[in-house]
């Protein structure tokens, strides 16, 4: 038997209908300002938080979240069937879905976007997420023609098999890389796919500008009804974050996409003009230190946990002018399966001079710590060097640039000691498992790898694959639950020192207004530009 | 002169080739790993593997310098890893802004320092010359960053008189000439002064004096013209000097150029682009400094070209 979950999909209708929003009037426009390029609206290839939402607007997936949440619902797919053994997802597909270029989407689509991404040819930043798919290794390695893990019954039937049970498939099916493109298009564009998308999204690119500005409008055949909302949006390019920010004030622009610059921010929060249009949201974000277990003295969990205790953890978050709160667990507060009650390394230098002693290090030693080179990063590590100073620890910074650093993380005796910061783990999804298998677990511990401590314990491997393999959605508490525990038992172990958790600042003009929870929400940074309306079409 | 151009564009072609192969081992040297960049973190091993085999990054580097050059001399640079573009495409969207910007820069260095030049020079150890030889000094030392901002501020954001920023129209290219134009009109200023002063020792402008010409007479037709000539032939090197601040003037003004473009490829390491930037400025500064060196018999006929 299988569990018909016919009912999210009535959910999913009654929040496209809910009464309190349901007056906004569509039209309107707004501006926002990048200062890098989107660089590519491919959802295959699109892999920074800039391009990230604008994607989500352009293209659909099967499953979406619910704007403003982490709650999954059906998007493209009307509803969906999970078998017993949590190996085989069927979605039963909307009808009459257009293209932009006016075709329907059908259950091919569904299946090509998914060969596309996982087809090395497209050189897929998001592949890996699929492994679990039946038939992805012989699909990658070129020896199956087609993905046999994902068949199409009919036109509006997609069913997925799975070689394991990955309880995250529904998270996949909402991630931009397994997003529904059109075959014909794809094919006559080629590599410029990614310039000129044609998607199912509410707003289509009608120009792009090179380096200069892109334009959205809003495709009148969207599926969503009353979505969405503001008849076009454009991006304009290349600006620092400080000059936006003048124009923001002078009215020229709606939001300031990179948001409020370090330099700025305390004069900009104690301005009482923008109080009620600067939001501040959670980001599921976690800022670290790795000790790699490889190089001595890290190998020696007392040395870890000293390291642990040594930093002061609110003294770095007033450092970033509180833009982020103390943490003390890999998990950021906002991802499923946090633990309110872990207490974790509390800040105690005797303590952590004891450890030290604990492990035959009472004089201390000398490492190195690795840093990105850009601001703020430095100053924090600075901070933290400090903070070692006093308990004997002489960390040497290497300030570097973020590609170095990467590159001496993923090398087995690269780099004793990494601040994260800049180049730190923001989920793709909102699910604890994005928060081991990469940065945690065995699988990351590679040359080449995301491991940086190179932390490897089989037996939270062996756990993190049974919280994974619990796909019933019922089990979703039962299922964080687990998760977190991986991550608060993994904290005795302290391969990472947690260090904060930084919040999302997004400022906006009022000319623009949302539901709350739709700026800086966890998935669409600065902004779900669907849901967004103009107070001026009111 | 034809030899002397054809030994100059053999010498042009030598020095390219130096530049592509430098750039083209300093890139390899790095330890970020590009194939990583693009097959993301959710990429296994082989995964990026895969990629880096596909992207030609497995091969010995003299094979892939190899390979690169043949497709450069078919005017092939590839196409961008992240943007998935052809970079000749991208180069030849992002040239026609950061030429006109060059031009608007050029324009405004020579208007500045001319000017101030020379009315400091007419006027010469005077306050009012003191005061226009500091100014230039501060042109010259300030930072473009902060003469971008600060202009911006002022004429932008208080004064509003031109947008803060922006393309398309003339009073979007007035602040970021001005802003790339400041630092070469604070030398020009100083090379314009000491010119100037020169040539009002001159024999030639006593006599025109004693002839009675009345003074704008002077300045225009007698002092100006032999003045400016060496100021004229120096603008061809700052065809050089201006690849580089334009990065900093373009990223501040949102000009859709070359500088902002280069920017954002070297933070991806996006190779292909980085290479072709290079390479394109390598041609731009030879230019102009084949172009300085052309110039310069033709103001100066002491100067032969062998």
């Amino acid at each position: 038997m299988k569990r018909l979950l016919a009912s999210v999909s009535i959910a999913a209708m009654m929040i496209a209908a809910t009464p309190v929003f349901a007056d906004m009037k569509q039209g309107g426009e707004m501006t926002v300002t990048f200062k890098d390029d989107l660089v590519t609206l491919d959802p295959a290839i699109g892999y920074d938080w800039k391009n990230w939402s604008v994607i989500k607007s352009v293209f659909d997936g099967l499953m979406d979240y619910k704007p403003g949440t982490t709650e999954l619902v059906p998007d493209l797919a009307e509803s969906f069937a999970v078998s017993d053994d949590g190996l085989t997802y069927t979605f039963k597909l909307r009808h009459g879905v257009k293209f932009h270029n006016g075709r329907e989407m059908t259950a091919a689509d569904v299946k090509y976007s998914l060969e596309r991404t996982c087809n090395p040819a497209t050189q897929s930043p998001g592949a890996g997420y699929y492994g679990a798919l039946d038939g992805f290794d012989d699909f990658q390695a070129g020896k199956a023609k087609e993905l046999s893990g994902v068949q199409t019954p009919d036109d509006y039937t997609v069913t997925i098999k799975l070689s394991r049970p990955d309880s995250t498939l529904l998270h996949l099916m909402a991630l931009n890389f397994s997003f529904v493109v059109p075959k014909e298009v794809v094919e006559a564009e080629g590599p410029d796919f990614g310039h000129k998308p044609v998607g199912t999204g509410g707003y289509k690119v009608s120009e792009w500008t090179s380096g200069q500005s892109i334009v959205l409008e809003r495709n009148a055949d969207y599926f969503k009804q009353g979505r969405p909302y503001l008849d076009k949006i454009i991006f304009q390019i290349g600006q620092e974050p400080v000059v936006n920010l003048l124009r923001l004030q002078k009215g020229e622009i709606d939001i300031p996409g990179d948001g409020v610059p370090p330099a700025k921010f305390t004069e900009v929060m104690n301005d009482p003009k923008w109080k009620e249009n600067v939001i501040v949201a959670e980001q599921l974000h976690t800022g670290y230190v790795t000790m790699n277990v490889n190089i001595k003295p890290f190998d020696n969990v007392a040395v870890r946990q000293a390291v642990n205790m040594a930093i002061n953890k609110d003294r770095i978050v007033q450092i970033i002018n509180n833009r982020a709160v103390p943490a003390n667990q890999p998990l950021p507060p906002a991802m499923p399966g946090y633990d309110k009650g872990f207490k974790g390394y509390t800040y105690d230098v005797e303590g952590a001079k004891a450890k030290l002693k604990e492990a035959g290090l009472e004089g201390g030693f000398e490492t190195e710590l690795f840093v990105a080179n850009t601001d703020p990063q430095p100053r924090i590590a600075q901070a933290i060097q400090q903070d070692l100073a006093a308990i004997g620890i002489k960390a040497n910074l290497q300030n570097l640039d973020q590609g170095n650093v990467i590159a001496a993380g993923g090398k087995k005796d690269g780099a004793p000691m990494i601040w994260s910061g800049g180049m730190a783990w923001i989920a793709d999804f909102p699910d604890p498992s994005n928060f081991y298998t990469v940065i945690l677990g065995c699988g990351g511990a590679v040359e080449g790898g995301w491991n940086w401590a190179w932390y490897c314990n089989p037996d939270l491997d062996k756990r993190a694959e049974e919280a994974n393999a619990m796909t019933n959605p019922a089990d979703a508490d039962k299922r964080a639950a687990a998760w977190g525990k991986i991550f608060t038992d993994l904290m005795a172990d302290a391969p990472w020192a947690p260090v904060f958790n930084e919040k999302a600042y997004v400022i906006h003009s009022a000319r623009i207004a949302g539901p709350e929870g739709i700026f800086a929400d966890p998935i669409h940074i600065p902004v779900n530009y669907d849901e967004v309306y103009a107070t001026d079409a009111q | 002169m034809p030899a002397y151009v054809g030994r100059r564009l053999i010498q042009v072609a030598l020095i390219l080739l130096g530049v592509a192969a430098i750039t083209y081992l300093l890139l390899y040297m790095l330890p970020a790993d590009p194939a990583r960049m693009v097959a993301g973190r959710s990429a296994t091993k082989d995964q990026v593997d895969l990629v880096r085999t596909q992207l030609g990054l497995d091969r010995p580097i003299w094979e892939q310098f190899a390979g690169y050059l043949w497709k450069l001399l078919q005017g092939d640079l590839g196409r961008s890893y992240l943007q998935r573009t052809q970079v000749t495409d991208l180069l030849a969207a992002r040239l026609p802004a950061s030429l006109l910007l060059m031009v608007g820069g050029i324009f405004c260095e020579l208007a500045i320092g001319l000017t101030l030049g020379t009315i400091a020079a007419l006027r010469r150890n005077s306050v009012l010359d003191q005061g226009l030889m500091i100014a230039a000094l501060m042109f010259i030392s300030t930072p473009q960053y902060v003469v971008s901002l600060t202009l911006i501020y002022v004429f932008a954001y208080w004064l509003g008189w031109f947008p803060i920023g922006g393309y398309g129209e003339f009073k979007h290219l007035v602040l970021p000439a001005v802003a790339l134009g400041l630092l070469g009109g604070g030398w020009y200023a100083r090379v314009t002064r000491s010119s100037v002063i020169e040539v009002l020792r001159q024999d030639f402008i006593r006599t025109a004096r004693a002839k009675g010409l009345d003074r704008w007479r002077i300045v225009s037709v007698h002092i100006l013209p032999n003045a400016v000539l060496p100021i004229i032939a120096m603008v061809g090197i700052d065809i050089g000097y201006f690849m580089g601040s334009i990065v900093v003037v373009e990223s501040v003004f949102g000009w859709p150029g070359i500088g902002q473009l280069t920017w954002q490829a070297i933070q991806q390491i996006d190779i292909p682009i980085i290479m072709g930037v290079t390479l394109l400025s390598a041609c731009a500064i030879i230019l102009g400094n084949l172009l300085a060196d052309l110039v310069a018999p033709l103001i100066d006929p002491r100067i032969k070209l062998r």
